[in-house]
C-alpha cells in the first residue's frame, strides 16, 4: 500500500467547500505610488461571474474617459489616477470600497452592475461621506427604501426600463387581455423588476400566467422552455441578467418557440453574444451605439478606435458618469463629495450624448434622461454582427417631461437617512 | 402540472445530466489514477468552446468537432507531462493549488486573447430544428448531442473494461505500487488518461458552444456541478458517475418542473449531502486503499 497519498475522501469534500470560498477571493490590488498631485477615482464593478462580461465594457469605457480627461488637462490641473477592482460579490465589494476610501483616499467611487453590491458600496460610501455613482444597478429599492444621500444613479431604475419598453408592448397589443409569462433572475435586481413589471402589466390589463425564479448560475433553460411551451403565453417577459439572457435567447431559438419575447432589463452585449437569428424581441436600453447624435458618434468612434468594437450601454454608463464627475469637479474647483452632491441636487444639467441634456432628480438621485426600446431585426436585414436591431425614438418624446417614465413618489419613495 | 409535462421534465433532466457527465468522467478518471483534483478541468471545457469559434470558419462545425477535442487533448498531455507528473506523490494541497492557479491562468488567457465580452456562435444550419416524439417536441441538436455523448461514454467504458489498456488503468487506480512491481510503468498511461479526460472536457466545450453563452469564465460554471457529480457517484466507479450525473440532471429538471426553480441549484448540494450521510464513499464508490 502506498502511504504517499494522504488524500482522503474527507479532504476531497473540504476541497468542494474550498472551491466555493476561493472563488470569492481575487488578486489583491497593487498599491500605486502615492502622490498628492493626482486625484484618484475608484472603479468597482463585477469583472468575473455572470455579470463579468458587462463589467468589462464598464472598465474599457472608464479607461477611455480618464484618458480623455487627462489629455484635456485633468481635473483642476491635476491628473486623474484610476483604481480599478473586481467587485466580485456584495461582501467583497463593500471591503474593497472601504479600502479605496480609507487607504487610497479616492474622490469618489464609480461603477457596479449588481443591485445587491450597489447597496453595500452605498452603505460604505455614506458612512465615509464619499460620493458613489451607480452605473449599472437597476433595482427601484436603491432609489426607494434603500436610498442613500451619497449614492447617485446614472443607470435607469427598473420602473424606467419597464415604462420605456412597456410603451412598445402596449403599441403592439401585447398587454391588454394578454397572458404573460416571466423568467426572473433570482437576486435583488430580478425580484425588484418582477414587482415593477407586475405593477405595470396589471395596471394595463395584462394577465399574469406564471413566473419562474432562475438561479444566477443557471446555464440550461430547457426545463423552463418546456414549461413556457405548455403555458402558451402571448408574451414571454425576460427579467434575467447577464449571461442568463444570452443562454436563454440561444436556447429559445434552438427549441423553436415563437411566442413574442421581450424583456424589462437588457444589455446590448448579451444580444451580440446571442447573435443573428437567435436575438429576438423588444428590449429597453439606456443608450445604444446607433444613436444619431454628434456626442454619441464621437464616443462610438473613439471607443471603436481603441478597442476595435463598438461600445454598448454599460460602457455608456461608466463613461458618462466619469464625465459628469469631471465636469462638476472642474466647475466647482473642489473634489469634496458634499459640494458635488449639492451641485447635483440643485439640478445641474449634463450632456449625456443624447438629444436632450439630463439632470439628477433631487428626491431620489435618479438621473432623468431619455431611453430607447430596441427591436431585433429579422436575420435577412442584418448587415454586420453589431447592428442587429432597430431603435424606437427617444422615450419620453420631445414634448414630454423626462420624469414621466420614472417611478412616482407613490410607487417608490425615498427618504434619505440623516 | 400534467403528468405529460412531468414526464417531459424527467426526460429533459436526464439529458441535461449527460452534459455534466462528459466533464465529470474525465475529472473522476484523472483523480482516480493520479490523485489530482483537476480544478482546471472547466478551463479545458472553455478552451474547447473557444477553439470551436476559431476552427469553424475554416473547417466548419464538423471540423471543429474533430479537431478541437484533439487539440485540447494534446494540451492535456503537455500539462500532464510538464506539471501534473511532478505532483502525483506530493501533498495533495500542492496539486490543488497548481490546478486552481492553472484555471485562473487559462481563464485570464482567454480573456486576453478573445476579450471579456461573450462571443456569438450558433447551431450549424444542418443541425437546427425540432423533432417530435408523440407530443414531446425536442431540439434536434440536443438529440444529436445525446447520441454523441452516449457514443463517447460507451466507447470509454469499452476502453476501460475490454482492453488491456483499460485493465492497466483500472489496476493503477486500485494499486499503483503493485502495477509498478509487475514491471509496468504507469507514466504513459497517466498521459493517455489525461488526454482522454481533458479531451472529453474539450469535446463538451465544442458540443455546448452552440447553445450556451461563450465567455472566459464559462469553465467555472460547469466545474462545480461536475465536481458534485463525482462526489455523489463515488470514486473509481464508472457507472456511479454516470448515474450521479443523470440524478443531478433529473433533480434540477424536476425542481424547475414542479415550480421550485429557485432551489434547483441548492437541491443538488442537498442531494450530495444526503448521499454522503448514508454512503460516505458516494453511491457506488469503491474502496480504494490509498484514499482511505
Amino acid at each position: 500500500m502506498s502511504n504517499d497519498h494522504q488524500f482522503t475522501r474527507r479532504s476531497l469534500l473540504k476541497t468542494a467547500g474550498g472551491i466555493a470560498l476561493a472563488s470569492g477571493i481575487s488578486a489583491p490590488s497593487i498599491l500605486r505610488a502615492q502622490g498628492s498631485d493626482v486625484i484618484r477615482i475608484g472603479h468597482l464593478t463585477p469583472r468575473t461571474g455572470f455579470l463579468g462580461p458587462l463589467g468589462e465594457y464598464g472598465v474599457m469605457a472608464i479607461d477611455l474617459a480618464v484618458e480623455e480627461i487627462n489629455a484635456a488637462g485633468g481635473l483642476m490641473g491635476r491628473k486623474v489616477e484610476l483604481l480599478k477592482e473586481d467587485s466580485v460579490n456584495p461582501q467583497t465589494a463593500s471591503t474593497k470600497a472601504e479600502r479605496m476610501i480609507e487607504r487610497d483616499k479616492v474622490a469618489c467611487i464609480i461603477g457596479e452592475i449588481s443591485s445587491a453590491s450597489c447597496l453595500t458600496i452605498a452603505q460604505v460610501a455614506s458612512r465615509n461621506k464619499t460620493l458613489f455613482i451607480n452605473t449599472g444597478g437597476n433595482s427601484d429599492a436603491l432609489r426607494g427604501k434603500d436610498c442613500q444621500r451619497y449614492m447617485f444613479h446614472v443607470e435607469s431604475q427598473n420602473s424606467m426600463y419597464v415604462k420605456t419598453v412597456g410603451r412598445s408592448f402596449l403599441r403592439d397589443g401585447l398587454v391588454k387581455g394578454k397572458k404573460w409569462y416571466s423568467l426572473t433572475a433570482d437576486y435583488a435586481f430580478g425580484h425588484d423588476l418582477l414587482k415593477v413589471s407586475k405593477r405595470f402589466m396589471e395596471a394595463n390589463g395584462g394577465q399574469f400566467a406564471g413566473d419562474d425564479l432562475v438561479p444566477t448560475d443557471a446555464t440550461d433553460f430547457s426545463a423552463y422552455l418546456l414549461k413556457i411551451r405548455e403555458a402558451k403565453p402571448d408574451l414571454v417577459v425576460i427579467n434575467l441578467a447577464g449571461n442568463q439572457i444570452t443562454n436563454f435567447l440561444k436556447q429559445y431559438a434552438e427549441f423553436g418557440l415563437t411566442f413574442p419575447v421581450g424583456g424589462f432589463g437588457f444589455d446590448t452585449a448579451l444580444a451580440w453574444a446571442a447573435g443573428k437569428g437567435n436575438f429576438v424581441g423588444t428590449w429597453p436600453v439606456v443608450w445604444h451605439h446607433l444613436l444619431d447624435t454628434p456626442g454619441s458618434k464621437a464616443f462610438v468612434a473613439a471607443f471603436t478606435k481603441k478597442y476595435s468594437k463598438p461600445p454598448e450601454n454599460q460602457a455608456w454608463g461608466d463613461y458618462i458618469a466619469t464625465k459628469i464627475v469631471a465636469q462638476s469637479i472642474n466647475e466647482l474647483k473642489s473634489t469634496e463629495s458634499p459640494k458635488i452632491i449639492e451641485h447635483f441636487e440643485k439640478g445641474a444639467k449634463f450632456d449625456l450624448l443624447k438629444t436632450r441634456p439630463g439632470y439628477f432628480r433631487a428626491t431620489d438621485h435618479q438621473l432623468m434622461h431619455e431611453m430607447y426600446a430596441v427591436t431585433a431585426l429579422p436575420a435577412d436585414k442584418i448587415k454586420n454582427q453589431w447592428d442587429i436591431f432597430s431603435s424606437s425614438p427617444a422615450v419620453p418624446g420631445p414634448d414630454e417631461p423626462l420624469e414621466v417614465i420614472a417611478a412616482t413618489k407613490e410607487e417608490n419613495s425615498c427618504t434619505f437617512p440623516s | 402540472m400534467s403528468s405529460i409535462l412531468l414526464a417531459q421534465q424527467i426526460l429533459n433532466g436526464l439529458l441535461d445530466g449527460v452534459y455534466y457527465l462528459l466533464i465529470a468522467l474525465g475529472l473522476s478518471l484523472i483523480f482516480s489514477l493520479g490523485g489530482i483534483v483537476n480544478l482546471a478541468h472547466g478551463a479545458f471545457y472553455a478552451i474547447g468552446a473557444y477553439l470551436t469559434l476559431v476552427i469553424s470558419p475554416y473547417l466548419g462545425f464538423g471540423g471543429a468537432f474533430v479537431a478541437a477535442p484533439v487539440v485540447v487533448a494534446l494540451l492535456g498531455v503537455v500539462i500532464e507531462r510538464v506539471l501534473f507528473r511532478r505532483f502525483y506523490r506530493a501533498d495533495p494541497i500542492l496539486s490543488l493549488l497548481l490546478t486552481f492557479g492553472l484555471a485562473m491562468v487559462a481563464e485570464q488567457a482567454l480573456r486576453m486573447i478573445f476579450g471579456a465580452p461573450p462571443l456569438s456562435y450558433s447551431i450549424p444550419p444542418a443541425l437546427r430544428g425540432q423533432v417530435a416524439v408523440g407530443g414531446f417536441i425536442y431540439s434536434f441538436y440536443r438529440v444529436v448531442l445525446l447520441g454523441v455523448a452516449a457514443a463517447c461514454i460507451a466507447g470509454l467504458w469499452l476502453l476501460l473494461q475490454k482492453t488491456s489498456f483499460g485493465r492497466v488503468v483500472r489496476a493503477g487506480v486500485q494499486n499503483p505500487d503493485m502495477v509498478g512491481a509487475l514491471g509496468i510503468s504507469l507514466q504513459p498511461y497517466m498521459s493517455a488518461v489525461a488526454a482522454l479526460g481533458i479531451g472529453l472536457a474539450g469535446l463538451a466545450g465544442v458540443l455546448l458552444a452552440p447553445i450556451y453563452s461563450i465567455h472566459p469564465a464559462m469553465g467555472q460554471e460547469i466545474i462545480t456541478p461536475a465536481f458534485v457529480v463525482v462526489v455523489i457517484g463515488g470514486l473509481g466507479s464508472f457507472w456511479g458517475v454516470v448515474i450521479a450525473a443523470l440524478l443531478v440532471g433529473l433533480v434540477k429538471g424536476v425542481m424547475v418542473g414542479v415550480g421550485y426553480s429557485a432551489a434547483s441549484t441548492a437541491a443538488i448540494y442537498l442531494l450530495m449531502l444526503l448521499v454522503l450521510l448514508f454512503r460516505p464513499r458516494g453511491l457506488f464508490g469503491e474502496r480504494i486503499m490509498r484514499f482511505e
